[in-house]
């Protein structure tokens, strides 16, 4: 009696491995087209050609930019001239804090939107002539002198006052690229800032309603309120988010959201802080994980062992 | 012959292997049966105590349960005997009282007579004087004293501060 | 009064009220199993250790768990993915074997139609075992709306509609299954009672009922050859373990039982912890919303051959064609006309049905699961189309069958 053990085996592994393949990679790549990153490259944006001066720049943010008119520099002390709600109802959006949009944001990016915010943002088909709809950020005019230089400084100067690269966190590079529109319930983060923790159901219901008047001028600016994320990274996955980031178009023709201009730090930390609230034990998923199978695969072993004990007299 | 004390062997060993198993996913178990870090970080009251009115009770909530908090008028607290400054909370000059509001007969919650400065336990008749001690049956002791933990000019219900310390081991107070 | 002893241990104490010896030599020792067997036959066992896995991953889901519409999808993403110590743990465990078992249920019903396990004698095993199946789906479609993602919610309205049976329109039965206009707290709160309470009574209540129908007929074994099981016990018990053609159930066959849960054990952890997007679809990590349809909605892998069953005809056809489709394997016993209960590779076409099904089943699955459009919707109507025609033909199939 040959044994068929092996063959049986094969048979079903195979078997199971195509209805796998068919039903997961193929079903999916079916459904979802493909999109290719370029890796935060903004191939689309010009070079940067001129080697900006902080010092002028702050000229120019504070002054002739008329940057401090919408947005808080909070690292210089520079307040915002209006609180989150009057703002969000005033522009469709709180302004951002430019603290740390040196370091958060590509440089090619910066250059382009101080020049021209629509078309760096990817919305020009929003703010087209015909909709009569002026995007909130007015582009930059010039001060009298060479333009391209003058933003050049601005730029410069804005990365001047910025944190160093290696300490960006996640919360700092989310809540400025994203925080603004899109809450993050899982971590107590809303379009107005954390939450904090209330003593009285009173103070508490009275921010809660705050976020509801941001939330609501934020939904008449865009069309549709920007979905809360906390689960984003499970439904929709790294990729997707790191290639919509990138380009929003590509994935969802004639939305609403902006391309942020992040580069790919900014990005990675971005991902992070959506993982820290989406697959918060994933660390110890790992590390629990190598242990189970080391104990499991020693399990099988000695399975193994007593079944070969036993049918040593059955054979 | 059969090798019967190898293959006794093997299914012990086996046994062993699985039971190891076994006693981790136990420990699994029992973790998952913990309370939740959201519970334990509500196990935390934070009192200003710069916030309260001579001689009137506030009803504070800690751990689900009652505390009253009373600041003593300067009149009162220099009436206060040795026994009752042991029980008292003294912070930035100023005494408080700081305990359960639960009647530590049966838990029910005393009422304070501001006029008489005492509490009276409506569903046996119990009574406390200005410190929470007992003064009249069938209350075995004096109102217990969550623990505390002075901070500045907060009070921080929960954690186990120098004072709190020094309750426990004088006898003054129960762990909560 | 029946007569008793002083018990002269704590062992003949229980042996005196409880037969516990008996019961250890009918259920264990002494109930004899074929040795022509291969591991197919231990996935009955990979089923209980899954089940037990089910239940008891279900346990610690449930601590937690809040059965509202407004609280179910944070108690799970939230409080045990996050908060819960290892309940990240538990729901993986428990989406992954929900899925798994499945495949363990297809690989197990097959072997049986492969070996004809459920002929001559045997027909109880099947039919109680085709009611698990069916059990078991319920199960899983009741577990499945829990969470309360968009695809639960999504599932929900679609199954549920199709009870109102097409051209019949009835739609008030729909209504009153949901228990409300759309799925909402009502639909929640009843498929939550049948997932945690009614459904599991009935799955441990039908596994007694298969066990027992397997008792007397025995276990089948590779060439189908019927074995004198008590001549071969007792060539066993008087010494001739090699020669016998059977051994125990415990512990001979419980070991080679072990040792292919150890296998599949590893498998299964590895999908556990390292890959268990295939049970735990992304679009249910979307929070249920009403006014918003998924752009692509599916079944449950294991729910996907039936339901492209349903799809490629007119609603009316569709409908009766998914019915005949859960309904006919149930039959298998009855139309299958042969006398031959041998194994599939000595039964001349029977062995092109069984891989025609086999291979039919898998091509309704793919295409279940891929939008119905072009090329996908012509492979997935012809393989609805073989999969009616394999069950007529099987009765003509059979009755012309040589005589083994």
């Amino acid at each position: 009696m040959k044994n068929k053990e092996p063959l049986i085996l094969a048979v079903v592994v195979i078997f199971t491995l195509v209805v796998y393949y068919l039903v997961e990679p193929f079903a999916h790549a079916q459904m979802h087209k493909h999109i290719e990153g370029e890796g935060f490259a903004y191939s689309d944006l010009p070079a940067v050609t001129k080697t900006g001066d902080a010092a002028r720049g702050q000229e120019l943010v504070m002054g002739a930019g008329a940057c401090v008119g919408c947005h808080s520099i909070k690292v210089v002390d520079m307040p915002a001239p209006m609180d989150a709600v009057s703002s969000a109802q005033a522009y469709g959006v709180n302004p951002p804090d430019l603290s740390n949009a040196g370091v958060i944001f590509d440089e090619k990016f910066l250059t382009d939107l101080i020049k021209n915010p629509t078309h760096a943002l990817m919305v020009e088909h929003k703010y087209t002539p015909e909709s009569g709809k002026m995007h909130p950020m007015m582009q930059f005019y010039g001060a009298g002198g060479d333009i391209d230089q003058e933003v050049a400084d601005m730029v410069a100067y804005l990365k001047s006052i910025a944190i160093k690269p290696e300490e960006l966190t996640p919360a700092i590079a989310f809540e400025n690229a994203c925080g603004r529109c899109h809450s993050v319930g899982y971590e107590r983060w809303t379009q107005i800032g954390s939450k904090p923790m209330f003593k009285h159901k009173k103070d508490e219901l009275a921010f809660d309603i705050k976020v509801i008047e941001y939330q609501d001028a934020l939904t008449a600016y865009m069309g549709k309120l920007p979905p809360d994320l906390s689960m984003y990274i499970r439904s929709r996955g790294e990729h997707f988010i790191n290639t919509f980031i990138e380009n929003p178009q590509s994935h969802l023709e004639g939305t609403a959201m902006p391309r942020v201009g992040v580069t790919a730090e900014s990005a990675e930390k971005v991902i992070e802080y959506l993982e820290d609230s989406g697959d918060t034990k994933r660390h110890e998923r790992e590390e629990i994980g190598v242990n189970v199978m080391i104990y499991i695969v020693i399990f099988a072993i000695f399975a193994l062992l007593w079944k070969k004990q036993v049918w040593r007299d059955l054979h | 012959m059969k090798d019967n004390s190898r293959r006794g062997f093997m299914g012990k060993a086996f046994g062993a292997v699985a039971g190891i198993g076994a006693v981790a996913s136990l420990y699994a178990m029992k973790k998952s049966w913990d309370p939740l870090p959201s519970v334990k970080a509500a196990g935390f009251t934070t009192l200003d105590m710069s916030a309260y009115a001579e001689n009137e009770l506030v009803t504070e909530k800690w751990r689900g349960k009652p505390v009253f908090v009373l600041k003593y008028t300067p009149a009162m607290t220099a009436k206060l005997t040795e026994t009752q400054k042991n029980r008292t909370i003294m912070m930035n000059g100023e005494a408080y009282l700081v305990n359960l509001g639960l009647c530590t007969h049966l838990g029910c919650i005393p009422s304070y007579n501001k006029s008489e400065e005492n509490f009276l336990c409506a569903c046996h008749g119990g009574m406390y004087d200005i410190s929470g001690d007992v003064t009249k049956a069938p209350p075995p002791r004096g109102l217990d004293i969550p623990p505390f933990k002075i901070d500045g000019n907060t009070l921080v219900l929960g954690e186990e501060g120098p004072e709190y310390k020094k309750m426990l081991e004088d006898g003054i107070t129960l762990k909560a | 009064m029946a007569h008793f002893t002083k018990a002269t241990s704590i062992k003949d104490w229980l042996n005196q009220r409880l037969a516990i010896d008996t019961v250890e030599k009918v259920m264990m020792s002494e109930y004899w199993i074929p040795k022509n067997i291969n591991f197919l036959w231990a996935m009955g066992m990979v089923l209980v250790i899954t089940f037990a896995l089910l239940l008891v991953s279900g346990i610690f889901l449930l601590m937690y768990y809040v059965p509202t519409t407004a609280e179910a999808f944070n108690s799970v993403n939230y409080t045990i993915m996050r908060e819960v110590d290892f309940g990240w743990l538990w729901r993986h465990v428990h989406g992954v074997a929900a899925s798994v078992v499945f495949l363990i249920i297809y690989i197990h019903m097959f072997t049986g139609i492969y070996y004809g396990s459920y002929k001559k004698g045997r027909e109880m095993i099947w039919i109680s075992g085709m009611l698990l199946f069916v059990a078991f789906s319920a199960e899983a479609f009741s577990g499945y709306m829990l969470p309360w993602g968009q695809m639960s919610y999504w599932a929900g309205m679609v199954i549920t509609n199709l009870f109102a049976g097409g051209s019949l329109h009835a739609d008030g039965l729909v209504e009153w299954i949901r228990g409300d206009y759309v799925p909402a707290q009502a639909f929640l709160g009843r498929f939550f009672m049948l997932h945690v309470l009614l459904i599991p009574l009935a799955i441990m209540g039908l596994i007694g009922l298969h066990f027992g129908a397997l008792r007397v007929p025995h276990v089948n074994n590779q060439d189908g050859e019927e074995i004198d099981f008590d001549a071969e016990a007792k060539k066993y018990l008087d010494g001739d373990k090699a020669g016998s053609k059977v051994m125990r159930f415990a512990n001979d066959f419980m070991a080679k039982d072990m040792m292919v849960v150890g296998v599949y054990l590893v498998f299964f952890f590895y999908l556990v912890f390292y890959n268990y997007g295939f049970a735990m679809d992304p679009v249910n990590f979307d929070p249920a919303d009403g006014l918003k349809t998924p752009a692509h909605i599916y079944p449950e892998w294991y729910f996907l051959w039936s339901y492209e069953i349903l799809r490629p005809f007119s609603t009316d056809i569709g409908l009766m064609a998914f019915a005949f489709a859960q309904v006919i394997f149930m039959m298998l016993p009855f139309l299958d006309r042969s006398p031959n209960s041998v194994p599939a590779s000595r039964r001349g076409l029977f062995r092109i049905w069984f891989w025609a099904l086999l291979i039919d089943m898998i091509a309704l699955t793919a295409m279940g699961k891929l939008p119905p459009e072009g090329i996908f919707s012509s492979i997935g109507l012809y393989a609805a189309l073989i999969f009616i025609a394999l069950w007529i033909a099987l009765p003509i199939i059979t009755m012309f069958e040589k005589k083994v």
